[in-house]
């Protein structure tokens, strides 16, 4: 049995909500650089050259890349061998994000549904815990843009829709979103488990680095058929007509209910921001 | 690509009808900021037949909730908020004689209409471009609102701040157009 402190925890959620809203990854900095390569409409280009020059100037740590600095999505795979002492774990998250976001001048974006009352401190942040084997924690935390997340849907199909109907779903999707999300974007696809599930799936799909397929080659294959198929839309940088509309999709599929299908899309914008630490 | 057109506000209308949906535009001098807490208060005035805090004639407003501002630094970063929830009000603002609003994705047929009919202009900042963006506001004044916080309405001294412009006042719709344009049937 391994002992962790609630404190290590909460210093290490701190340091993670603020890299995230002042360092762009280098997978999202180096898909940017490819759809410039590919690029074709001279708006498109201007537009991803400011965002590259974006992530150098957030990079210096003074303005975030984003103004919309998120709501943190937190991720915590907790082995089973580790005793957490010192406090409440949940807590101990909240207080990361709560100190992160006050330090980092970054902005406070969570309210009450019914009355907006900002609740002052980007709390709560949402948590997903998984107990996996071994001593270790890995805590994954995402600063996830309202506009984009405005863009996502959860659809139930019908399991004789199939492959084919998944894929349509995904891009007519994309389409609708058009420039709100703030593109280029990443695509998160969640397939098969349950409603709730394909959502959690469509999330995790998004922590995935950019440019790594998944294992399986049939999916594999479906999501370079997805990226070439959403990147002909035309929506383009910014929305603004292009061909750089998605920088990457990611899907994560698993079994379903023999009368369901459902399929999540969660939509991020380019301010792809994640980052991870293991204690 | 062309080079960029310089504007400096207040504008004319022979100022907005040359722009055409693409032109990239640098605008430097004063914009003043606002969004929906600050566009309702205004349009409220308006019904009530009560003058506005600040003068509209030519000016241009910038949609934006931007991160709390560094001890030192005139502002936080600064990027352009989604415009459609300021589409009920805009029609209303633009009758007042406002000649351009900055904020990122697609504007009603209602608002696109009142652009054509009194002449303005809707210009895109890049949505998440908001650090680059700040970069380029020189100083900012609360001058009406103080008390809605991040949505007070302000007022930015900005240089060479990069739009594009969207909607013209002929009409043309660049989310529209340019998407057709690169779209691969
Ligand atoms: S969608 Fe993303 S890039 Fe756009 S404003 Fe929101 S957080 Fe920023």
């Amino acid at each position: 049995m391994r002992e962790v402190s609630t404190e290590q925890i909460t210093t290490a959620v701190k340091k993670m909500a603020l890299e995230a809203a002042y360092e762009l990854g280098d997978d999202v900095r180096a898909a940017l650089n490819r759809g410039l390569d590919r690029e074709t409409s001279p708006t498109g280009r201007d537009v991803i050259n400011q965002l590259l020059e974006n992530a150098d100037i957030a990079k210096e740590g003074e303005f975030p890349m984003c103004q919309d600095t998120g709501l943190a999505v937190v991720f915590v795979e907790l082995g089973q061998d580790v005793h957490i002492v010192g406090g409440d774990v949940n807590e101990a998250i909240q207080d990361g994000v709560r100190q992160g976001y006050e330090e980092g001048y970054l902005r406070k974006s969570v309210c009450h549904p019914f009355t907006r009352q900002n609740t002052g401190d980007n709390t709560p942040a949402i948590l997903h815990f998984r107990i996996v084997p071994g001593d270790g924690i890995k805590i994954t935390l995402a600063g996830k843009g309202g506009g984009s997340e405005n863009m996502s849907r959860v659809m139930m199909l019908k399991p004789s829709d199939g492959k084919e109907g998944i894929k349509d779903y995904v891009v007519q999707r994309v389409k609708e979103a058009g420039p709100n999300p703030c593109p280029p974007i990443v695509v998160g696809v969640g397939i098969g488990g349950t409603f709730e599930k394909a959502a959690l799936l469509a999330k995790e799909a998004l922590l995935r680095p950019l440019g790594e397929a998944n294992k399986d080659p049939e999916l594999a294959e479906m999501e370079s058929e997805l990226l070439d198929r959403i990147n002909k839309l035309g929506i383009g940088p910014a929305g603004l007509g292009g061909r750089t509309t998605a920088l990457a999709v990611n899907v994560e599929m698993m079994p379903c209910h023999i009368a369901s299908l459902p399929v999540a899309v969660n939509i991020n914008c380019h301010a792809h921001r994640h980052k991870e630490t293991a204690i | 690509m062309s080079e960029p057109i310089i504007l400096t506000p207040p504008l004319k209308d022979e100022d907005v009808v040359g722009l055409r949906s693409g032109d990239r535009v640098l605008i430097t001098g004063t914009i003043y900021t606002g969004r929906d807490a600050a566009h309702k208060r205004l349009v409220d005035l308006l019904h009530e037949g009560k003058p506005l805090p600040i003068d509209l004639a030519g000016q241009i407003i910038y949609f934006v909730g931007p991160t709390p501002t560094r001890p030192g630094k005139p502002i936080g970063s600064a990027g352009p908020t989604t415009s459609y929830r300021m589409d009920a009000y805009s029609p209303s603002l633009i009758q007042q004689g406002l000649k351009g609003m900055i904020g990122k994705g697609s504007r009603s047929q209602e608002v696109i209409d009142a652009m054509v009919r009194y002449r303005a202009v809707y210009f895109a900042a890049v949505g998440g471009a908001a650090a680059l963006i700040s970069r380029r506001i020189e100083s900012s004044q609360i001058v009406a609102y103080e008390d809605l916080g991040p949505e007070a309405i302000r007022k930015l001294e900005v240089r060479d701040f990069p739009v594009i412009v969207v909607n013209d006042c002929e009409g043309n719709d660049l989310y529209r157009d340019g998407t057709e344009e690169y779209a691969v049937k």
